[in-house]
């Protein structure tokens, strides 16, 4: 199924007579057809845990408050207003007049019982992290609610902002996360009119919406089919029955963005970050474990040629990254130690940390095989003996759990919110998953995730960050990238979040 | 004859029960399926909350009891990814398998069979030839790669035929042709091995001897004796088919049942695999089943053995 040789000849050859298939979009119908790769579990945002989620999320429902992907300034959106009352206490004032697609108003009941569904553990909210610092919420009057979080969460204003939607009280409570996945109801700017679990989701404009920062929608339809085979994809795009894709191999948009005239390729950067994360806290069953070592992790530091993975792979607008989060994050620090490409170095090291021959280690990668076989060849060039094993994410992060690990292969999308404390923290805090587990880095991190002044927190990320660059924890690599593939009647421009925008989508 | 069948029968449950819980107990090896469910940003305290609502911690042996007794009812759970009944969406899911798999081996059959008849009349001509280049080239051909041929033939560049999806009749068409294909070279050459065997036997010179026809030589005594070594692959295939076009589903879109086990072994959704499982080897058991009743029917002394 994979075998890129005989796709790539059957891609070459759907390029060759690219010419006579006509790419007219069905702007005649004000339709949108866009493919998803991945079968989507439940529409209800809170019940999944993908990008394709996200993308119905934005569409379907609404936040509190609203962050401008252009400049990161925060809106109202279902709030009009809001202020901290204590360290702990957020009070929204929220907006009038707004309905649910299916005619209920829109008030602070709707906002208290959300929030207090999804707070709650023992109703299983797929993404905990994203709802887990509220505490409850509670309602004031009509228009006025005040959100409660369990600590200092400085954060908050991003994640309202971000992944928590508000979701019809009355109509939630009767039909629960299954019923809500079949049959969406929300306030946002797409109204969902059909659902086949996994496989088609027709969205229609919301002739109601309201004055929202999100805008009002240009396209009247929009139609979302899973196509698993990213060639099956590109050959819907030939015969004009699919008007955009994305996540389109490297490779593959190069060759549909040479052919010009038919098709615009945009790429644009995404919030995952590539690293390697070492098992310095020597939990896993090597003896003696080199991980331990300072100089060996520098090493491996040192091994990896970033730029070349860079331009030769990741390609587009990846960049080389050497923090344990991404560059746009708030709190992410870029002035730390960085570890240019030296094998003879590394070699060095590794002779110094006493492994003049250098030593063999399991080497665990979930996904992007290419990128870790390039990865683990650096590493077998300077005497690092990798014994390559590649798993399926779960079973890898049982693995890892359990501290069996001794370097592996990692990616993480911070879920598009833009703070630091959505990666580093994450990893960092002595959680089940942090292969370091430094004090200092962790008394840090607890400084920088519960204070509410800015500055403090940049303060702390910045040490703590600084920290792990020294000691080498971990080895970050790049920041990954996609690319959109649009036929020339759609107009669009992608942002660096990943999250596919059909509000802003127009005919050209 | 019913003896035979009760005995066939008996077998085909033991089969049954033997690979479900084989399946079971390999699924339980693979990966965890709380750490799957909990998905990207779970702490490990959530893994845990989640193992213990979906009783994950307990022995094997005791989740498979239960997955077992509540299977026989019917029940096959709800899916762990989809969150909705196991049940309804693999019926959903299985008629888009099934519609493939019976035009798939109907159109294997409507070909190879008569292809086999004719390169066996005439061994070595040029029909031989050429149904000997059609099987080779079946078999080397990797079906996504023979799909995605298509596609670009007759969905691109003549636009023909939709690319992908399942919404008429017209979007199972190259499909099937990629899934019969397939299954095509092993009917005909077996057809076409079968004949010439038959072709030089006694009671055909006697036949011919007797003064039949040439067809009714060929399609009543020929035939109905080379085809039975057939009808068991023919329905070893069609098992196959329903189980296996993963790839086909996949590279056309289609979301059968094939595809949703591929998927649902990815995600570690265990009531979707284990029910999958049960319903694919129900399949070749009833297949093979019948192939041997088929069999028992059309050669007597089949019965006996």
């Amino acid at each position: 199924m994979k075998n890129g040789f005989m796709k790539t000849t059957a891609l070459a050859l759907a390029l060759s007579v690219s010419a006579t298939g006509a790419a007219l979009a069905d702007k005649a119908n004000d339709t949108l057809r866009v493919a998803y790769t991945k079968e989507l579990e439940n529409v209800d945002s809170y019940f999944n845990s993908s990008r394709e989620g996200v993308v119905l999320q934005r569409a379907v429902w609404d936040g509190l408050i609203y962050r401008d992907p252009e400049t990161n300034e925060y809106k109202g959106n279902l709030a009009t207003s809001w202020e901290w009352i204590d360290d702990k206490t957020l009070e929204l004032k929220l907006r009038e007049g707004v309905k649910f697609h299916n005619g209920d108003d829109f008030d602070a009941d709707d906002v208290v019982a959300t929030v207090n569904f999804v707070a709650n553990e023992e109703n299983g909210v797929k993404t905990q992290r994203n709802v887990n610092w509220m505490e409850s919420a509670e309602k004031i009057d009509n228009f006025t609610v005040r959100i409660k979080t369990k600590d200092v969460f400085p954060a908050a204003i991003e994640f309202l902002s971000g992944p928590v939607s508000m979701y019809p009280a009355d109509y939630y409570a009767e039909v629960g996360p299954s019923g809500m996945g079949l049959n969406p109801v929300g306030t946002g700017p797409y109204k969902v009119v059909e659902v086949v679990p996994g496989q088609h989701f027709v969205l229609e404009r919301y002739e109601g919406y309201h004055d929202s920062p999100k805008g009002r929608p240009s396209i009247s339809k929009i139609d979302i089919r899973t196509i698993p085979d990213v060639n099956t994809q590109i050959a819907e795009l030939f015969s004009g029955s699919l008007d955009l894709i994305w996540q389109v191999p490297a490779d593959q948009a190069e060759k549909l963005a040479e052919m010009g005239d038919q098709f615009t390729v945009s790429n644009e950067s995404t919030m995952r970050v590539g690293y390697l994360s070492m098992d310095a806290a020597g939990r896993s069953s090597m003896d003696p474990n080199p991980f331990q070592d300072l100089k060996v992790r520098q090493a491996v530091n040192h091994a990896i040629n970033r730029e070349a993975l860079v331009d030769n792979l990741l390609k587009g607008k990846s960049k080389v990254v050497w923090t344990a989060c991404f560059p746009s994050q708030f709190g992410c620090e870029q002035d730390v130690a960085e570890y240019p490409y030296d094998p003879e170095k590394a070699k060095q090291l590794l002779a110094e940390a006493g492994y003049p021959d250098g030593f063999t280690t399991e080497f665990y990668a979930y996904r992007d095989r290419d990128y870790a076989e390039a990865i683990a060849s650096y590493l077998n060039a300077v005497g690092i003996n990798i014994d390559f094993k590649m798993l399926q994410y779960s079973a890898l992060r049982e693995l890892n759990m359990k501290g069996e690990v001794p370097i592996s292969f990692q990616t993480w999308g911070s879920y598009s919110i833009n703070d630091a404390s959505a990666m580093v923290s994450q990893f960092f805090k002595h959680g089940s998953l942090d292969t370091t587990r430094d004090d200092q880095v962790l008394e840090w991190l607890n400084v920088a995730d519960s204070s509410n002044d800015p500055d403090k927190r940049v303060e702390y990320y910045a040490k703590a960050l600084q920290r792990i660059a020294e000691q080498a924890y971990w080895a970050p690599m790049f920041s990954y990238n996609t690319n959109y593939v649009m036929s020339k009647e759609v107009e669009y421009t992608p942002t660096a979040d990943e999250v596919l925008r059909f509000t802003n989508m127009s005919w050209n | 004859m019913l003896q035979f069948i009760l005995k066939r029968l008996g077998l085909a449950v033991l089969v049954a029960l033997t690979v479900s819980f084989i399946s079971f107990s390999l699924l339980f090896l693979s990966g965890d399926p709380a750490a799957a469910l909990a998905g990207e940003t779970a702490s490990g305290e959530d893994i845990e909350a989640l193992r213990r609502v979906y009783g994950f911690d307990r022995p094997m042996l005791v989740q498979y009891g239960e997955w077992l007794w509540q299977a026989l009812q019917g029940n096959f759970g709800e899916s762990y990814y989809f969150k909705l009944p196991v049940a309804s969406l693999i019926a959903d899911r299985l008629s888009v398998t099934m519609t493939l798999g019976v035009c798939g081996i109907t159109f294997a059959l409507l070909t190879a069979v008569p292809l086999g008849v004719a390169a066996a009349i005439k061994p070595n001509s040029l029909i031989d030839r050429v149904a000997l280049f059609l099987s080779v080239a079946g078999q080397a051909m990797p079906s996504f790669w023979f799909g995605l041929i298509l596609i670009v033939l007759f969905g691109i560049q003549l636009g023909w035929l939709p690319p992908s999806g399942a919404s008429t009749w017209r979007h199972f068409i190259m499909p099937t042709i990629v899934l019969g294909y397939y299954a095509m070279p092993a009917i005909m050459r077996l057809t076409r091995a079968g004949m010439l065997e038959v072709l030089n036997s006694d009671y055909i010179r006697t036949a011919r001897a007797k003064g039949a026809g040439e067809g009714r030589v060929l399609f009543k005594h020929a035939l109905r004796n080379a085809i039975i070594p057939v009808v068991s692959l023919a329905a070893v295939q069609m098992g196959f088919m329903l189980g296996g076009s993963i790839v086909v589903e996949s590279v056309f879109a289609l979301h059968g049942a094939g595809y949703l086990a591929w998927e649902s072994i990815a995600r570690n959704d265990l009531p979707t695999v284990q029910a999958l499982i049960l319903i694919f080897s129900m399949f070749y058991i009833i297949f093979t089943f019948l192939a041997d009743v088929l069999n028992a029917w059309l050669d007597p002394r089949m019965r006996s053995s």
